[in-house]
């Protein structure tokens, strides 16, 4: 079997309600109930106004692609056997950039572009785990 | 305007090995220090404030005032990664100003080599205190390389940039590091594949890393340190070289944003900030010692430092003449760069060190009549969250 990816690690306070989210596979952002600002990643502060009073929201996981790079040499145990893999900053279309892998590809140097369209794609990490949001081409 | 004449650069001292199997970062440190105060003509008594990145031992600048033997009256502990050494001197130069201190040591040492860190490659590691930071990125994988490819992508993307212009800055940064006797005993130590000159079309067809990142537009990971000594205008009278004055200093932080351009660096803030302090123009600038973790994170601070418009970069670099015998000015990284001489993880301090050898007439690429040089480090990492600070420096 091999090696896992870096997981999310708690108790952390900010980050913990968006990753038990995604085992419902609930992909979630926040918004601001005083300036409406889009905040991400999660916080328990609007990084716009510092107001307390966020609202947690629910993404339709669609976006483009923003940038990527093919990572061809890991030294992670997780990565290293995997072969080239994408990176990408993805702007889903409710207004927040996440980081995440493209998946669903041929050869991720040639079939992935920034400003092409995606769709959301949960690759789950197991029983009673947390699920990590992916994309792949719409 | 009459530029400012608050504080200067007056000793230097760049370790020569980049494989020191056996030596401590402390002790490049400390080696460095006094070597560099011996090229002032100054004593250790003469330290009145310690500049460090703090970690080596014990609690930030404690460890390090101790372990010198120094009783500072001023200790920071700036730590911003690589960039450190450009905001270390920018507040050394502000605090001599303000008559807090007389003589600034700025130290650096690391063996990352020799204990074996795949700095670029390593990924993030999964352990360690939980952050939302590490929770929000770790998970997919991405490396360093990968971080800093992500902006190449997105700026070839964005202004049509060519892996051929990139590559020039590679080219002509290894043109001066065949002429750097340091920098080319440091690549026949890390046995890197053909210590020679190289082209264009080297670079093209050396491996890819990190798409788009290739090998040769990634920098080395040396061993190394050095030191910088910074002190006030009655010390200068007293030295035994020609004081290299601090004229300008713009410091600016950036992090990824929900609709940011990544293609912009912190350089954008901090360089008009410097430039106007000191009361000059790009235009004028003979010597440019800029951060090359990467061959894009040179492209974006050429840009952002406004050397030319943004988005014309590798118009700009393409034209090969970042040489130092080139008429054109300024010339990039002379000393051979991080791409080409040294880079021990944060190599803020050799920007200083270069930009002082060349203003004082000392560099095995000199620029001939060499009067302003600027220093730009970049610290963290260019495609999430990242440091810039300048420093413009100017001899009589």
């Amino acid at each position: 079997m091999p090696a896992k990816r870096p997981q999310p690690r708690f108790p952390e306070p900010d980050t913990q309600p968006f990753w038990e989210a995604t085992k419902r596979h609930e992909l979630t952002y926040q918004t601001c109930d005083k300036c409406d600002a889009v905040v991400f990643y999660p916080r328990r502060h609007c990084t716009a106004c510092g107001s307390g009073e966020l609202t947690r929201r629910l993404s339709k996981g669609q976006g483009r692609v923003y940038t990527f790079s093919v990572i061809m040499q890991s030294r992670h145990p997780a990565f290293a056997e995997l072969g080239p893999y994408a990176v990408a900053y993805v702007d889903l279309d409710e207004g927040f950039r996440m980081m995440t892998n493209i998946l669903g590809v041929q050869d991720p140097t040639k079939d992935i572009h920034c400003g092409m369209r995606v769709k959301l794609r949960w690759e789950d990490q197991g029983e009673g785990e947390i699920a990590l949001p992916t994309f792949e081409p719409a | 305007m009459p530029q400012r004449r608050d504080a200067a650069i007056v000793g230097i001292y760049e370790y020569p090995l980049r494989v020191a199997p056996g030596v401590s970062p402390l002790q490049i440190k400390a080696e460095s220090a006094a070597k560099a105060l011996e090229d002032a003509g100054l004593s250790w008594a003469d330290v009145d404030a310690v500049y460090d990145t703090g970690g080596d031992q014990g609690i930030g600048g404690l460890g390090i005032a101790e372990y010198f033997g120094i009783k500072p009256r001023l200790i920071d502990t700036t730590y911003v990664g690589g960039s450190s050494f450009e905001f270390h001197a920018n507040h050394a130069r502000t605090m001599i100003a303000a008559g807090k201190c007389n003589v600034a040591l700025l130290t650096y040492g690391s063996s990352a080599p020799s204990d074996r860190r795949a700095i670029g490659t390593a990924g993030a590691t999964g352990v360690g205190p939980a952050s939302p930071i590490n929770n929000m990125e770790d998970p997919w994988g991405l490396t360093l390389i990968g971080n800093y490819a992500m902006v190449k992508t997105r700026h070839m993307f964005q202004y049509g940039t060519t892996d051929e212009q990139f590559a020039a800055i590679s080219v002509a940064t290894r043109r001066h590091a065949m002429r750097n006797p340091e920098a080319v005993k440091a690549m026949t130590d890390l046995e890197f594949v053909g210590v020679r000159e190289i082209t264009v079309q080297d670079v093209l067809e050396s491996r890819l890393i990190a798409y788009p990142l290739r090998l040769l537009e990634c920098c080395m990971v040396s061993d190394g340190g050095g030191a910088v000594i910074i002190a006030s205008p009655d010390v200068t009278r007293n030295v035994r070289k020609k004081p290299v004055w601090i004229i300008g200093c713009g410091e600016a932080t950036k992090y990824r944003e929900n609709n940011g351009d990544i293609t912009v660096s912190a350089g954008a803030q901090a360089a008009p900030i410097a430039f106007g302090e000191a009361g000059v123009s790009p235009a004028e600038i003979d010597v440019l010692m800029a951060y090359d973790s990467f061959s894009i994170t040179v492209m974006c601070l050429i840009e952002d430092l406004g050397f030319c418009k943004k988005g014309e970069g590798g118009a700009y670099v393409g034209d090969a003449h970042l040489v130092f015998d080139d008429p054109r000015k300024p010339a990039l990284n002379t000393d051979g760069g991080g791409l080409s001489s040294n880079h021990p993880g944060q190599r803020g301090i050799f920007l200083l060190l270069e930009a002082t050898r060349q203003l004082r007439g000392e560099s095995t690429s000199q620029v001939r009549d060499a009067k302003l040089a600027v220093a730009v480090g970049n610290g963290g990492q260019l495609g999430s969250r990242h440091a810039t600070a300048v420093t413009i420096l100017a001899v009589d």
